[in-house]
């Protein structure tokens, strides 16, 4: 009989300790400015993506040891809603609204568009980087559609040609930039 | 002396170019070297007219639109500051009738005040309510809001004066009024309206409810996709801080209540109560099983009054005015009047406050002045994604809760969606399937599995697949939705699938859908 090898078994691993240190900080502030709300996970993750842009995976479990409740808690929420990212977005987000009213008026269309224009399906992102590409129902735009946020920023009546621009705009400031 | 001059700070006329044309009208008027004073007002809902501008005259509020910024030194030229005529000219504002002919009791102030300017609003009726609430005992105020008649304006069509009744008489060391701010109907937006056009209305509202229930904490659970009523929800509640409208002293009367926004994440489920609740506590907006009631047992165990925007700024009126004021509006049991929207493909989409009881035709064509594409109205969904689809030989069902019931529809949030004869029906009771599945929140199995299912079978008898077998199929699948799932979503998807099936069943045959799906 050898003898038994000993094996390290980290019983707390440092939560967050690979997470990028600009990543920590965003979210140990986010942590630190909502901590004391009633039901603060959801402040806590919009705060953590209003910075970011997502939220990356490796920060669940720091938020999960700051808030004290389990990954899984914290998992299990990203995952629900769908505003929550765990990728990371192009450098601009077209939220397209897919709902009825907007449908009624020419949205199946512009989606088909989208995607072709950008190359990208839904919930992705266009190779260049540029353009990520997510679904929304509904933007309470219904009587001016169709509708879309592009970096936040409601456009009303957008058709093709309209999309088009605005793909065009984010081009030319970009290179101004 | 200066002009006023009204621009919409809104979320569609902003997106239509408002702050662009507010923008144009500063320059121009300092290049002129004329003075103005701006005022981002709320809108008045006549989106079609998007971004108006009113001018302040002695002959009231002249209205131009829809004006782009291009045409704002030709609106100088022509004498626009003193309501002189112009191409865009509406005239008074007051007197278009799309707006004279309504009804306007809850969205009384929209367009016409600066959201955020607590003067404004007291100067026109605002905190009256809360004034003759707080020389009320709490019954009294539930009894007052009974007795108006006030509904559930968020679909549901619950008696608020009941809900009321119930915390009051649940005994609790914390109790709490959220506001259902999760307008997540396709074809609805008179919540966001009203946020971002007359936020203390709501706020005024729910601190009466707070009054009359016992209720020191309230949220409201607003969705992330409305970011600028956030904003102005965020100034409004500040302001009323300021001012001691809300915290530990709400105004000098001793009694507290603490106001908060919560953004949701992107989940239609949540704008079922439970689910809210749920979400407002960190975790999964997946819905409980009732009983308990919220009323009973709601946020963190304790009891809860959960109500929609519009149902929380009806209430404002009613106290300052009086039950019978409101009630003697109405019709049958829908007592009052309900902001209603016009939206899809529809030539002047907006919002139309009226008495319950105007005729879905009379608001189509005499408002809505048909479709926005020229081509005749084929289809319309009232109720938001769980609602019917109706042809034209429904549209004198007056809006009633009761009438759209028993003509089996549904009245929601008064969203109305306007589709021209393009519509393939077949792909919109797919689409209903779909979206079911996509929002399901996974608790029971007849909204999480049948809504995939009810795609497949959509998809097979559209291909022409056995249809009369998978017309029975779908039809059987749609039973167990209704009456197995746990919540609206999955009960009441059937319902824009059945109704598609049974007014257009052409559509569900066709030879071009057929080639589309084999494609």
């Amino acid at each position: 009989m050898g003898e038994r090898k000993r094996v390290a078994i980290p019983i707390r691993p440092a939560p967050g300790a690979d997470l990028p240190a600009g990543e920590r900080a965003a979210v140990l502030d986010a942590v630190e400015r909502h901590r004391s709300l009633e039901g603060a996970l959801l402040p806590v993750l919009h705060a953590i993506q209003d910075r970011l842009g997502w939220i990356p995976p490796k920060a669940v479990p720091l938020i999960a040891f700051e808030l004290n409740i389990t990954r899984a808690d914290v998992h299990g929420v990203i995952t629900f809603y769908h505003y929550f990212r765990q990728h990371p977005p192009g450098r601009h987000v077209i939220h397209l609204c897919r709902a009825e009213a907007c449908q009624a008026v020419g949205a199946v269309a512009l989606e088909d568009h989208a995607r072709r224009v950008l190359g990208s399906e839904m919930h992705g992102t266009s190779v260049d980087g540029s353009h990520s590409l997510e679904p929304v129902y509904c933007l309470g735009n219904c009587a001016m559609g169709p509708s879309l946020l592009y970096d936040g920023e409601l456009h009303a009546c957008v058709t093709p040609e309209r999309f088009d621009e605005l793909l065009h705009a984010a081009k030319t400031s970009g290179e101004r930039a | 002396m200066s002009v006023t001059v009204y621009v919409p700070r809104e979320a569609t006329a902003r997106a239509l170019g408002a702050d662009a044309v507010a923008r144009a009208l500063q320059e121009e008027a300092a290049r002129r070297g004329v003075a103005i004073r701006l005022v981002r007002n709320g809108s008045r809902g006549l989106f079609w007219l998007e971004p108006l501008i009113e001018i302040e005259t002695p002959q009231g509020r002249i209205g131009y639109g829809p004006v782009k910024s291009a045409d704002v030194p030709g609106l100088f030229e022509a004498g626009a500051l003193q309501g002189h005529p112009h191409r865009l000219c509406q005239g008074a504002v007051e007197s278009i009738p799309y707006l004279k002919r309504q009804e306007r009791l809850t969205c009384a102030r929209l367009g016409v005040i600066d959201p955020v300017s607590l003067e404004d609003y007291r100067a026109h009726g605002g905190y009256a309510g809360l004034g003759a609430a707080l020389a009320m005992q709490p019954a009294e105020i539930v009894q007052t809001v009974t007795d108006s008649g006030l509904r559930g304006r968020g679909g549901a069509a619950f008696p608020t004066g009941i809900k009321w009744k119930t915390v009051l008489g649940t005994a609790g060391q914390q109790k709490y009024i959220v506001c259902n701010a999760d307008e997540g109907d396709s074809g609805t937006f008179s919540d966001r309206l009203l946020m971002e056009g007359d936020p203390f209305c709501l706020i005024e509202g729910m601190t009466i409810a707070a009054l009359a229930v016992g209720a020191t904490r309230g949220y409201i659970y607003l969705r992330w996709e409305y970011p600028q009523a956030h904003a102005i929800l965020g100034q409004a509640i500040a302001a009323a801080y300021q001012h001691g409208l809300l915290g530990a002293d709400v105004m000098g009367s001793g009694r507290a209540f603490e106001l908060q926004v919560r953004m949701g994440a992107g989940a239609y489920i949540c704008g079922e109560e439970t689910s809210l609740l749920e979400s407002l506590e960190g975790r999964r907006g997946q819905i409980r099983f009732k009983p308990p009631l919220p009323a009973i047992k709601g946020l963190f165990g304790c009891p809860t009054v959960v109500n929609n925007v519009i149902t929380f700024a009806s209430v404002p009126i009613i106290l300052a005015r009086g039950a019978a004021h409101y009630r003697d509006f109405g019709m049958g049991r829908s007592r009052g009047s309900l902001p209603i929207q016009l939206t899809g493909n529809i030539a002047r989409g907006g919002l139309v406050e009226r008495a319950f009881g105007v005729t879905l035709r009379e608001l189509l064509y005499d408002y809505g002045g048909g479709t926005r594409s020229g081509r005749p109205i084929r289809a319309v969904q009232v109720g938001g994604p769980l609602g019917a689809y109706w042809p034209e030989s429904r549209f004198d069902t007056p809006l009633d809760y009761e009438a759209f019931a028993a003509a089996g529809g549904m009245l929601g949030h008064g969203g109305i969606v306007v589709f021209d004869d393009t519509v393939d029906m077949a792909a919109q009771a797919r689409y209903a399937m779909e979206f079911c599945a996509i929002e399901s929140c996974g608790k029971c199995t007849p909204c999480r599995i049948g809504s995939t299912r009810g795609v497949e079978v959509i998809d097979r008898l559209v291909a022409g697949d056995r249809s009369a077998l998978q017309e029975t199929v779908l039809r059987d699948l749609c039973n167990t939705m209704v009456y197995g799932s746990l919540c609206a979503l999955g009960g009441l998807t059937p319902y824009p699938v059945l109704s598609a099936l049974d007014y257009f069943p052409e559509d569900f045959s066709k030879p071009a859908a057929r080639q589309a799906v084999g494609s």
